[in-house]
């Protein structure tokens, strides 16, 4: 039985689609079977970032309202042979998600792929609501920014409350990931600090992924940046990040903190 | 290595915008009800329907947006003893 993950964060434009396409290829690209599910319907993107914009059969809602199956709204990734893309509607209203809908979409993806990824819509409505009620694994992704963390606490209140795992006296595995981190502002005092933000949020750290041009770049070009150039500054990070969940206790990086030589070779222990 | 990096890669802001430019042209034409592909998709197995009892499993469909062509593949696999019966 797989894993299901939600990548969240309530606040918009701060790296869930990226991440998901980040990770779930990275996860893939290590071997396992993974599908990335967009639940941003109506204002689908994950998509265009996995490069499959142009493939698009059939969507989540397709499925849900029974008009095709499972297996033809699933869209194989050109690159990765075990990474598949399950589309968002583009023209339906997101009322089209129903509760039971979803658990079977998921229950179906569940036994069959290693991981099921959700790319969360913005917001707390609907979209993000039923992302999250399935998951096994939580990934909040926050930017070291005043609103971004605040939303980030709020939707961590609910993944405790409004979660099968939740409603059923289960702990709800969390994890931060911080995304757009710069590093000279940081250190000039000017932008949250790594550790101001897990003390606030108080979750443990999957991950820093610095501000980068090649987020932007690969994008553009409709390749996550894992598979863009694995050996940019985010790639290496995001491939960190999935193996971390993946289990392996990997040391964490903090991007352009100074460090001696020591430092260097020793790296930081994640929170 | 970054200047390495900046020569030997091509900007990629031109590869955005022509694949915003294809995407949101087919993407317009489907919110005006006009998406062709989509049309013909659901007319060819209406009318296979008719015909035979289809089972979703073994159709697959694909669908390929271009800027000049466009591609549908539909594969249907039709059990010999429903063509035996239609024919």
């Amino acid at each position: 039985m797989g894993k299901v993950i939600v990548v969240t964060s309530g606040k918009g434009g701060v790296g869930k689609t990226t991440s998901s396409a980040a990770l779930g290829a990275a996860l893939a690209h290590d071997g396992a079977k993974v599908v990335v599910v967009d639940f941003d319907v109506g204002l689908r993107n994950l998509d265009l970032i996995m490069g499959a914009e142009r493939r698009v059969v059939y969507d989540l809602v397709n499925v849900i309202q029974g008009e095709a199956k499972l297996t033809q709204a699933l869209i194989r990734d050109k690159r990765l042979e075990t990474l598949y893309l399950l589309p968002a509607s583009q023209t339906r209203d997101k009322d089209n998600l129903t509760a039971e809908g979803v658990e079977k979409v998921i229950n179906a993806l569940k036994s069959v792929f290693d991981w099921v990824i959700c790319d969360s819509p913005a917001g707390i409505e609907r979209g993000a609501t039923l992302a999250m009620r399935h998951a096994d694994i939580a990934i909040v992704v926050t930017n070291p920014e005043v609103s971004s963390v605040r939303d980030s606490d709020r939707i961590i209140g609910l993944l405790d409350s409004k979660t099968v795992k939740a409603e059923s006296g289960e702990r709800m595995e969390k994890h931060l990931l911080l995304t757009r981190y710069d590093p000279a502002r940081a250190e000039r005092g000017d932008m949250l600090k790594v550790d101001d933000v897990l003390e606030i949020l108080s979750i443990p750290l999957l991950g820093i992924i610095p501000e980068s041009m090649d987020v932007l770049r690969a994008s553009n070009l409709g390749t996550p940046v894992t598979l863009a150039d694995q050996r940019s500054v985010p790639s290496v990070a995001y491939f960190q990040a999935a193996r971390r969940l993946n289990g392996e206790d990997i040391p964490m990086i903090i991007p352009g903190e100074k460090r001696g030589f020591f430092g260097k070779m020793f790296g930081r222990k994640a929170a | 290595m970054n200047l390495r990096r900046l020569f030997s890669r091509s900007r990629s802001a031109p590869a955005a915008r022509d694949r915003l430019q294809l995407l949101l042209a087919h993407e317009r034409a489907a919110v005006g009800g006009s998406d062709l592909l989509a049309k013909l998709r659901d007319e060819i197995l209406g009318a296979i329907a008719k015909h035979v009892q289809i089972d979703g499993d073994k159709v697959s469909i694909k669908m390929e947006r271009g800027a000049q062509v466009s591609t549908l593949a539909v594969d249907i696999e039709i059990p010999f003893e429903a063509a035996k019966k239609a024919a």
